[in-house]
């Protein structure tokens, strides 16, 4: 407990959050931290409220009480969003929307920072190395409905990748997706997680999975969502390139 | 017909119609992308009863058009708050709040229906110069704040969550799009008509969904389409003496159906 919990810097920490929705009260009284290169996996069933947690991590709910910290900072004065990438669910958006997939690769760096600049050549041309880390240069310019759910997956995770977060939050990444895929996913999460200077939270239904993963003793809980933690010390690598990551 | 084309109230037709081919369509791709194409047409609806308003009052119609859109524009924002999963609530609400305004209006003076008819079907060769000056005014602001926030729009548009975990400060463009539209919806209304004018918005939109790629290209070429429908209605509204607006609305639908064919025949 104690060196896991000190070797490194808190990256999330809730501090007796509770929040309610019209009237039901959903959370009460959850401490839990999450510390820098931690693997967090947060199961539970539907409607156990993995939505509104990831929610409240992100700002886009506010606690009716207790406080959330990002990086050390409580959320409502956090402005470092780069510093976080986010994965969103699969079938969370409209696959007639227009956009190509280097349109929605860099979008990941539309940020507050960004706001009344436009990309510079190096923005560019850092978006163009997430879209060769996830092996998908050649899809640049295809409309992102037009693609299979493993490339949308990896379009969205280049999204997430292209600022080089230190802290990505995925939400069920691997609904609707075919077996084969998502191990080569995992395979690619499991060596950031273990490689790089990477700190996760995934929310899943899969218990299964997560369990092979990460251990079947969850190391928190959160009304009745469950949190398994793997927290790794491993040499970091340097190659900004992720293909080794999928490759191994 | 050369003395119709070379005409002054023709010109400010054209111009009017060519600045609105722009804002319309852009606002649109917001609106239709995010499934909230029916604001136009709500807007639409509550414009009129400031427009009705106007006339009674002795005011500037389009200038009362305009605070009733805006007024509108923010009751539905307040609205869709408190009515989160029921946005067509909201937009159901303020479009039947808007109707009967105006047919209270319209029935308190009866002396001016006529002048009203004009704005709820559309009378762009009666646009004046003030009319003209507002629709370049709208138009110079929807096209500035796109330059500016045309990115965080996309992002906006795409993925509202992830826009706001990038810190994006999302409320505010919301806000911003809705009052934008009712500005473009009020300036819009003389041109093609209330009845009318949420076409302008939507339908170039649904015909480069089927055409384009990107985001950028899809802008494009609902603005061309959009464009060209101005101008090709106009021409042939003037020459053989139609309805322009409605000549240009049936012309955005003709496009739109030879687009879904020639689509259909390229794919078999
Ligand atoms: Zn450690
Ligand atoms: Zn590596």
């Amino acid at each position: 407990m104690n060196t896991i919990d000190t070797c490194h810097e808190q990256v999330i920490s809730l501090e007796h959050v509770g929040f309610g929705y019209e009237g039901q009260q959903v959370f009460q009284d959850v401490n839990f931290t999450v510390y820098e290169r931690d693997f967090v996996g947060v199961i539970g069933t539907n409607g156990a409220g993995k939505t509104t947690l990831l929610r409240l991590l992100v700002g886009l709910l506010r606690p009716s009480s207790g406080e959330v910290k990002l990086f050390g900072t409580p959320i409502q004065r956090f402005k470092e969003w780069e510093r976080i990438g986010y994965v969103p669910q699969k079938n969370s958006f409209n696959p007639l929307f227009p956009a190509t997939v280097m349109e929605v690769v860099q979008s990941g760096m539309y940020n507050r920072s960004r706001l009344f600049r436009r990309l510079t050549k190096e923005d560019i041309n850092q978006s163009k190395d997430a879209l060769r880390a996830m092996r998908i240069e050649d899809l640049a310019h295809k409309r992102i409905g037009q693609l299979s759910g493993g490339q949308q997956q990896r379009v969205f995770l280049a999204r997430a990748m292209v600022n080089k977060p230190e802290l990505l939050i995925l939400d069920e990444p691997t609904v609707g997706i075919d077996a084969q895929t998502q191990k080569e996913f995992f395979n690619l999460l499991q060596h950031l997680h273990e490689h790089h200077h990477m700190t996760f939270i995934m929310v899943s239904h899969d218990l299964d999975l997560v369990n092979s993963w990460l251990g079947s003793d969850p190391k928190g809980t959160c009304g009745k969502l469950n949190f398994y933690v793997k927290h790794s010390h491993n040499v970091e690598c340097v190659e900004p390139d992720l293909t080794h990551g999928v490759l191994s | 017909m050369l003395d119709i084309i070379s005409s002054e109230f023709f010109q400010r037709a054209l111009i009017g119609g060519l600045l609105i081919g722009v804002t319309g369509p852009l606002m649109g791709m917001f609106l239709v992308l995010r499934r909230l194409s029916m604001i136009g047409d709500t807007l639409a609806h509550v414009t009129i009863a400031g427009v009705a308003l106007g006339f009674l009052l002795g005011v500037y119609p389009l200038a009362m058009g305009i605070v009733f859109a805006l007024l509108g524009a923010v009751a539905i924002e307040k609205l869709r708050k408190a009515y989160k999963t029921y946005a067509e609530l909201s937009i159901a609400v303020i479009m039947s709040g808007g109707v009967a305004l105006a047919s209270l209006f319209f029935t308190l003076g009866m002396s001016f229906n006529a002048n009203v008819t004009n704005y709820l079907f559309g009378s762009i060769y009666t646009l004046n110069s003030t009319d003209l000056t507002v629709v370049g005014v709208v138009t110079a602001i929807v096209i500035i704040f796109m330059l500016i926030f045309f990115k965080e729009m996309f992002m906006l548009t795409f993925d509202e969550d992830a826009a706001a975990v990038n810190g994006l400060p999302v409320r505010w463009l919301n806000l911003a799009v809705t009052v934008l539209t009712a500005l473009v919806i009020s300036a819009a209304i003389k041109i093609v008509g209330a009845l009318l004018v949420s076409a302008l918005l939507t339908i170039p939109v649904a015909t480069s969904l089927l055409v384009a790629r990107g985001f950028k290209q899809a802008v494009i070429t609902s603005v061309l389409v959009a464009e060209f429908a101005v101008v090709a209605g106009l021409l042939t509204a003037g020459i053989w003496n139609l309805a322009p607006g409605a000549t240009i609305v049936l012309l955005l639908i003709a496009v739109l159906i030879l687009t879904l064919v020639i689509r259909r025949g390229v794919k078999v």
